[in-house]
């Protein structure tokens, strides 16, 4: 098992959340988040005092995958989230070492 | 001119020569004079209360609206007590050049009869009494998000007595500038030039806020600050048209060069931003409403249309350009811009209403000098006189006021507390609780 986490520009996740799904990815956790890479923040001036805003909005999808569903995941969410533009975001892949159904107690990929 | 300086002449006259008997009620003044009355208190709470609380950080809005309200109360006891007799005075008695005399301590001689020109005296004074409630609020803008309760309270009760009643008492109480000729008609010596410059000194005597310059102070809530600001506009049709203290064509002039300045003045900041900036601000639209409002005021009995419409205009570009020039380059922590706004404006519209006063410039001729005076160059002489006056007089008393204010409680929280914020410091309570 794998855990993706893909972070992307906000206006992009219902289309990402859309191409999950059409490739078998039953669930997901997002949260909004802020950050900065490559592209860098933005002013916002009020009366004359300007204020260099550092950190971008952004949203993080976490999901956890399947070693077979993988290549899949991120295929889709590079498609969906990408504009061509700076700022469409990273993914990151780490090993998943255990993942429990809290109702049935299912473990492993059977959580999933 | 009429005006309240016309009225103060008619109280001055009044028994000597028509006798206050022949005095009557005129029934259409007091009507919009008491709309107007409940106008200017809006401007206050919770006009400017909004306008201010947005501007914050959301550690201080509370103590913006705790300020705001508290100074409504205290200066509506002390205009009672002791504020309108120095700036008024009674009637019938003749008036200082300085003070009023002291027959209205505790509107002693007013009583449900008395008239005051076509209104009630009782009615007067309550229409006066809402400015002397938004002038030491306006200063609250100075030195916001870093004094103390006590202090505020302090020094704007001494303040009030000590600067604005005197001024009011020198332009509308039959003083030496109203007697000189100057044309003032709704308070931009009395209230504005009063107020920028006790928060410009309030400003610079207490310092910046801590991380002034360093550390983004963004204002907390551009929507609370934005129907503050469309208050203001409303609330601002009492302040000036009101001051007209009838129901006549000099209020309904007030009201349209009022309106048409403040759509001239957002307009012109906005497209300042515009082009400066590349983008239109929200923020920037409604602080050109203000300067162009306060700007009006002293000129709003003095000038026709196209006049105001060159006022505003005027008020928006060189208000934008102080408020750059004062934080940027003079580095003063003026926190809510009170001075590059309210001062800068009050000077310019003074000045200005000396000019398109002329009843010789065409389109943008006025309502014509004062009497005595008979040349454009002769006004600007007294409109400047009216300015250096009130900025030179208020500067030092507000100086010597917080001094003293300073020895007996200490004028700003400490470093900490200033971090945690004034709400939970000084009032024990949070603003929002999301």
């Amino acid at each position: 098992m794998k855990m993706m986490t893909a972070i992307i520009k906000p206006f992009k996740l219902d289309d990402v959340r859309e191409a999950l799904q059409q490739v078998g990815i039953a669930g997901m956790t997002v949260e909004e988040v802020k950050g900065y890479g490559r592209q860098k923040g933005h002013t916002e001036l009020y009366r004359g005092a300007e204020y260099l805003v550092e950190f971008q909005p952004k949203v993080k999808i976490q999901i956890a995958v399947s070693d077979g569903q993988l290549d899949a995941a991120i295929d889709a969410v590079c498609k969906a989230a990408a504009t061509g533009k700076i700022g469409d975001g990273k993914i990151f892949v780490a090993p998943l070492e255990q993942g429990i159904r809290i109702r049935t107690g299912e473990t492993g990929e059977d959580a999933l | 001119m009429k005006s309240l300086q016309q009225m103060a002449l008619l109280m001055l006259v009044g028994t000597a020569s028509a006798s206050a008997s022949a005095q009557e009620l005129n029934q259409a003044d007091t009507a919009w004079v008491l709309t107007a009355t409940a106008l200017v208190l809006f401007m206050t709470i919770p006009g400017l209360s909004l306008f201010y609380g947005g501007l914050v950080r959301v550690k201080n809005v509370l103590s913006i609206l705790m300020q705001c309200f508290a100074l409504t109360c205290l200066m509506s006891l002390l205009w009672f007590a002791v504020g309108y007799t120095i700036a008024f005075g009674s009637d019938g008695v003749e008036q200082g050049a300085f003070i009023g005399d002291f027959g209205n301590v505790f509107f002693a001689a007013i009583t449900m009869d008395s008239l005051n020109g076509g209104i009630p005296a009782t009615l007067f004074a309550i229409f006066q009494m809402t400015f002397a409630i938004i002038t030491p609020a306006l200063i609250v803008g100075g030195f916001a998000e870093r004094m103390r309760f006590s202090a505020m309270l302090l020094f704007s009760a001494i303040w009030l007595i000590v600067v604005y009643a005197p001024v009011c008492h020198w332009v509308w109480g039959g003083g030496w500038l109203g007697s000189m000729g100057l044309q003032d008609f709704a308070g931009g010596t009395v209230v504005h030039i009063t107020a920028a410059v006790a928060a410009l000194v309030a400003a610079m005597m207490m310092g910046p806020r801590r991380g002034f310059g360093k550390v983004a102070m963004p204002p907390h809530n551009l929507t609370l600050t934005v129907a503050g600001a469309g208050m203001l506009w409303v609330g601002w049709f009492g302040f000036n048209a009101g001051s007209a203290v009838a129901a006549d064509n000099s209020a309904a002039m007030a009201m349209l060069v009022t309106h048409l300045s403040a759509s001239a003045g957002a307009l012109a900041w906005m497209a300042m931003e515009w082009i400066r900036h590349g983008k239109p601000s929200v923020l920037g639209i409604v602080t050109g409403m203000v300067a162009g409002l306060g700007t009006i005021t002293p000129a709003s009995g003095s000038v026709g249309p196209a006049a105001a419409v060159v006022i505003g205009l005027t008020a928006g570009v060189v208000c934008y350009f102080a408020t750059n020039w004062i934080k940027n380059k003079l580095k003063i922590d003026d926190s809510l811009d009170v001075f590059p706004v309210h001062g800068v404006g009050g000077i310019l519209g003074t000045l200005l209403a000396g000019v398109f006063c002329s009843t010789q410039l065409g389109v943008f001729s006025g309502n014509g000098f004062s009497d005595g005076i008979d040349s454009i160059g002769g006004q600007l002489m007294v409109q400047a006189t009216g300015v250096v006056a009130t900025f030179t007089y208020t500067a030092v008393a507000t100086w010597v006021i917080l001094k003293v204010v300073d020895l007996m409680v200490g004028l700003r929280v400490d470093a900490d507390e200033e971090t945690q914020g004034l709400d939970l410091v000084l009032h024990d309570e949070r603003g929002y609780d999301l």
